[in-house]
């Protein structure tokens, strides 16, 4: 498969700190990715450098194209949805104008409004809940609605940042088995990034280890389980 | 009782204007959180450009459509050129931004036209409409009118249209914002020139009760500030009606309180300030902000 997003070298500062040191992956077309790591391993950073919400150096190639530097509302015009860390909900609108938004750069109504019918397919209790100001869903419903404002770009890379995070392991599984199916239908290419390794591994098909900003470990999720270091540190056996 | 209905009634027509320019003030401070203190120069410099549009010969509904038109482009270019090079300032600077085009558009307006006070024309006849010993002046009913028009014409726009609705996302949550493609310095932008554009209207709906000259918008800018505390400064809604409540409130004072009069209602609006600050800071349909720390 060819690679959608191509990653290289990638580093980000904070201040004078360097946080990712030369940072390389990359995710295959129609494939999940994950990125495993600690807090603090640089998961988060990568994901803003590659929707452009971070300044990088390094080469970022999305779909052929140099992309590093570009502004974020660019990145989204190409196709980039990105869930971010803490869901981003726009609490104060309701349920229905947060999935209007995920569709802002769209000019195709009539392709938007039948897009979110199959978003509310996906997901049927946000449609319950269309009318009810987004900040008073639940914490899983709200990762729910983060996903499906995403979906609403019709985007070709989905961006995801620790969807498990402080949801009960119920939710969770809901979530991700949500993820695969989107990933199978629509042929979204998706990057995940987790601290709950164990689900992630099941999800993704291909598998990178950060730590303290570097990749230490990459591969298929069989030979990731395998490794002892990540049986330690990560999955808890 | 007669007076006392003449008096609501005058002080729902000043209310509409503090009320247009408390909403101008609150849709700066929800979009960027900063209070725009050049409100009521920006408002006041619009109502001058009717003014010369006006002499010019143009015919009053034309310049008043011009005018706000070109409200609007200024409030956006203000945005863009002085405002946006210290968005991320403290907050503290972009106060002193603000205060510093306060006095460039006075004295502009008072080099360009003069300190002495010009008649500005109202497009409602002379004509006072009498119901029952209550006297209107058309004047003021029409001003409320215009006001109210601008109202439904702001909350339809917030509400049902995608630029509205990407506008109150960019104040609300800029990085998700712009995770949606939202450009939010320009939602930024437009929301200054919207803001100039309602101000204007109050500028050119008040000229002709207070006449026009460069100083004329001081005192209405701080009952405009009392109407959007005692709304809420996070409600337009709110400074719309704290807006009313201020004008009448200050009317039914003047009237009652002897030692008050004319002379000392402005220190209505200061007391007004004071004591929704002390007693509800949030005003009376303002959401209190909570920030996790």
């Amino acid at each position: 498969m060819p690679a959608l997003l191509e990653v290289e070298d990638l580093r980000a500062h904070y201040g004078w700190t360097e946080v990712l040191h030369g940072v390389s992956f990359a995710v295959p077309e129609g494939g999940i990715t994950t990125i495993l790591g600690a807090n603090g391993a640089g998961k988060t950073t990568t994901l803003r450098a590659v929707s452009g919400l971070v300044r990088v150096a390094g080469r970022i190639r999305f779909d052929g194209r140099r992309v590093e530097g570009r502004a974020p509302e660019d990145l989204v015009r190409l196709g980039i949805g990105h869930v971010p860390e803490g869901r981003g909900t726009f609490v104060n609108l309701t349920v229905e104008e947060n999935l209007r938004l995920g569709a802002y750069p769209r000019r195709d109504r009539e392709a938007v409004r039948r897009d979110l019918e199959r978003v509310w397919g996906y997901f049927p209790i946000l449609r319950e809940r269309r009318r009810q100001a987004a900040g008073t869903l639940s914490g899983g419903e709200q990762q729910m609605l983060a996903i499906a404002r995403a979906l609403m770009l019709r985007p070709r890379l989905l961006l995801l940042d620790e969807p498990s995070l402080g949801l009960a392991p119920l939710v969770v599984r809901e979530i991700f088995r949500i993820v695969r199916l989107i990933n199978r239908e629509e042929r979204v290419s998706v990057l995940l990034v987790e601290q709950n390794a164990a689900i992630a591994l099941d999800l993704a098909d291909h598998a990178y280890v950060l730590e303290t900003g570097r990749v230490v470990l990459s591969g298929p999720p069989a030979i990731l389980r395998q490794d002892d270091a990540v049986r330690r540190s990560y999955l808890g056996y | 009782m007669d007076i006392f209905l003449q008096q609501v009634v005058s002080g729902l027509a000043t209310g509409g204007i503090y009320a247009s320019l408390a909403l101008a003030l609150v849709m700066i401070y929800q979009a960027t959180d900063v209070v725009n203190f050049a409100q009521g120069e920006m408002a006041m410099f619009s109502t001058y450009i009717a003014w010369t549009l006006l002499n010019a010969g143009v015919p009053y509904w034309a310049a008043f459509l011009a005018t706000l038109a070109m409200a609007f482009v200024g409030g956006l270019l203000i945005e863009r050129v002085v405002i946006r090079p210290v968005e991320s300032a403290p907050v503290l600077t972009i106060v002193i931004v603000c205060i510093g085009l306060l006095v460039i558009l006075n004295s502009l307006a008072g080099w360009i036209y003069s300190y002495i006070q010009k008649p500005f024309p109202s497009p409602f006849p002379q004509r006072p409409i009498r119901v029952g010993a209550v006297v209107f002046g058309a004047h003021d009913l029409g001003a409320i009118g215009v006001t109210l028009l601008v109202l439904l014409f702001l909350f339809v726009f917030f509400r049902y249209t995608t630029l509205g609705l990407a506008m109150r996302a960019a104040a609300q949550n800029p990085v998700s914002s712009r995770l949606c493609g939202i450009r939010v310095g320009w939602m930024l932008a437009i929301g200054w020139g919207l803001a100039a554009l309602v101000g204007a209207v109050a500028g050119m709906m008040v000229a002709p009760v207070v006449f026009l000259d460069p100083n004329m918008m001081s005192g209405i800018l701080i009952y405009a500030f009392a109407s959007a505390t005692l709304g809420g400064f996070t409600s337009p809604g709110g400074a719309v009606v704290g807006g009313l409540l201020v004008g009448v409130i200050e009317n039914l004072v003047g009237t009652y309180v002897r030692f008050i009069g004319t002379e000392l209602k402005l220190t209505v609006a200061l007391a007004i300030i004071i004591v929704v600050l002390l007693v509800k800071p949030s005003g009376l349909f303002g959401r209190p902000v909570v920030r996790r720390v």
